[in-house]
């Protein structure tokens, strides 16, 4: 075995901490049981988080639309359970394969052009989906949104019960599994091309590497992966609405990604946590104007510099590149 | 039909003034603003609280509204924008993301959040109707305005970007600016101004356009998508693209609405898509440059 495949393999072994924090998550609702509907929704939010760090941290896509592929997955699982069955595994592989086919079919909008057109892009998408999910009224409900969602019980014997148990375990399952899959993508050549294209992109091509497909690949993943958050989102409250699509959140998402650091994917699981708890914390104190302290701290975030935050001892000295 | 191509381009005129000091910051300092909007809540507030508070006439309002969002521009510029240009474009969007919902949400807590009415003055009320049948024309006067005054600063933009002194130096500055600040030019002047003005239209086209797009705090979110998709179709090299774009999209979102309400804004944003998938660079690209 040569060395790349040594250091790619040694970076994908789990570390001794992190089977212990995952245990740590899956005792949470037992724990404490008053939160399991907020652990959750953290799960879920990790989950989409993660998704969007495999093209903005690992592949350097900035996507402002990521919100249309956690919509489409809502929306096809929670169809699904109202038209055909409610059994929630087979919904949630049906939210994700449509969130993977939209992605699919997205791919190649986010081939060409600056950050700016692929900006716009993915925000067109996803606002042309929130468009269609509102003027479809016979079939999404339109603004009123999607209710009467009724989830069968899990594997045929886990009800979803009030207290939220249930379902926090099952978004922490899939939230561990679909981890453990990109963890492997990741660090696999794949991975390793997806980031020689985010480091340099005129490289990468110098150097064989197809970026349009390695792009599209990794965009359709990422779908589909944030099809399966939308899709556990749903599911786990049994309603669909409108402000799946909306644009504050492929910009939460953004910001939770950032907080918790781009370019590893415990950033997203980190980023959720922090900000589902903020945001928790923040609304109890002042339930309109919580956004005002979110931009407040995006805007300090951004002056005080990503990486130097979390290193407080560097803000007064001078230096840097800045 | 005609009116609702009249109506079409008042709208895209007014789309192309809220627009155009976005596709300044945007295409030529290469600063990817979301914020935008918020300056011209920033005019379009001024305007409804000076005519609601102190009774100023609504045509004193507009130049208050441009310098007051001026003098914002210009100091935000000054305080927080300048450190960012060299910055990632991730970290541009975050920052202007941030600043919007500040803008939301504080706008939403000294004003709050119902829809602001302005009181147009009389003799801007009326409505002139030429023609009959599907060849009517109906003119709204303050339709009629707006394209008016929206018309003559295109002209003087255009007139200020091509053939003064300050359009020069401001071209100059944008192809290179090491180049530009070794021939003597303060390039942090020249981005300075031009960043206030820019903000300065918006805050004038948020003035004339509270009447006709609604007030509320959520209007820079509601409209960001609107400047984005005028800068980004019409390309950021020139005055032209954006203002084609701007009544382009102005045309397609009033006849879209009209004919074929079902869809929404749906044409405009398929329209946006198709278009930046064959031009990702815009429709109008200047030659050469960089």
């Amino acid at each position: 075995m040569n060395a790349p495949q040594q250091s790619l393999l040694n970076d994908s072994r789990f570390r001794p901490w992190e089977p212990v924090l995952w245990l740590l998550a899956f005792a949470a609702p037992v724990l404490v049981p008053s939160h399991a509907s907020i652990i959750n929704e953290i799960a879920i939010v990790a989950l989409f988080a993660v998704s969007l760090d495999l093209i903005l941290g690992y592949t350097g896509i900035v996507s402002l639309g990521h919100a249309a592929f956690f919509g489409m997955g809502g929306y096809a699982a929670a169809l699904f359970a109202k038209l055909v069955m409610p059994d929630p595994l087979v919904g949630l592989a049906v939210g994700i394969v449509t969130a993977t086919l939209l992605g699919a079919a997205c791919s190649f909008t986010i081939m060409r052009g600056s950050d700016l057109t692929r900006l716009m892009v993915t925000l067109g998408v996803g606002l042309i989906l929130l468009e269609l999910a509102n003027k479809l009224d016979w079939l999404t409900g339109g603004a009123d949104g999607l209710q009467g969602v009724v989830m069968g019980p899990l594997l045929g014997q886990f009800e979803f019960d009030l207290s939220g148990r249930t379902a926090a375990w099952y978004s922490l399952t899939v939230l561990l599994a679909l981890f453990v899959l990109l963890r492997r993508v990741v660090h696999s050549p794949f991975g390793a091309t997806l980031k020689a294209i985010r480091d340099n992109r005129l490289r990468a091509m110098a150097i064989g590497i197809p970026v349009n497909r390695k792009l599209a690949v990794v965009y359709t993943l990422a779908a589909g992966v944030a099809g399966a958050a939308g899709a556990l989102m749903t599911q786990t409250t049994g309603f669909a609405s409108l402000d799946l699509f909306e644009f504050h959140r492929s910009a939460d998402v953004m910001l939770i990604l950032v907080i918790g650091g781009t370019g590893w994917l415990y950033g997203g699981v980190a980023g959720a946590i922090v900000f589902k708890l903020m945001q928790d914390a923040l609304s109890s104190i002042t339930p309109q104007y919580w956004t005002f302290w979110i931009g407040l701290f995006l805007v300090v975030l951004v002056l005080v510099g990503r990486e130097r935050l979390i290193r407080p001892w560097t803000w007064f000295s001078r230096g840097g590149k800045a | 039909m005609l009116t609702i191509l009249f109506d079409g381009i008042a709208y895209g005129m007014l789309l192309f003034i809220l627009a155009v000091g976005l596709a300044v910051t945007m295409g030529l300092m290469n600063f990817i603003n979301l914020a935008h909007g918020a300056f011209a809540m920033a005019g379009g507030y001024i305007t409804v609280l000076l005519m609601q508070r102190f009774g100023v006439p609504f045509l004193l309002c507009l130049p208050l509204a441009f310098i007051g969002s001026a003098l914002l521009g210009g100091v935000l510029e000054r305080t927080l924008y300048r450190p960012l240009y060299h910055k990632p474009h991730l970290d541009q969007v975050l920052f202007s993301i941030g600043l919007v919902f500040m803008a939301v949400a504080s706008v939403d807590y000294f004003v709050g959040s119902t829809q602001q009415i302005i009181q147009l003055p009389e003799w801007l009320k009326g409505r002139t109707e030429l023609g009959s049948g599907d060849w009517m024309l109906g003119m709204g006067h303050y339709r009629l305005f707006i394209i008016a005054v929206c018309a003559a600063l295109t002209v003087g933009l255009q007139y200020v970007l091509a053939y003064t002194r300050f359009g020069s130096r401001l071209r100059a500055s944008v192809d290179d600016q090491r180049v530009a600040a070794g021939l003597g030019i303060n390039v942090n002047m020249v981005f300075l101004t031009t960043f206030a003005v820019g903000s300065g239209l918006a805050g004038l086209g948020g003035a004339l356009g509270a009447e006709v797009l609604g007030l509320d705090p959520s209007f820079p979110l509601k409209f960001m998508v609107y400047f984005l998709i005028v800068v980004a179709v019409g390309g950021t090299s020139s005055i032209t693209g954006p203002l084609l774009a701007a009544l382009l999209l102005g045309i397609a979102d009033v006849a879209g609405k009209y004919y074929i309400p079902k869809l929404g804004a749906f044409i405009v944003y398929s329209l946006m898509i198709a278009i930046l998938i064959w031009r990702p660079q815009g429709l109008f690209v200047r030659k050469g440059g960089k």
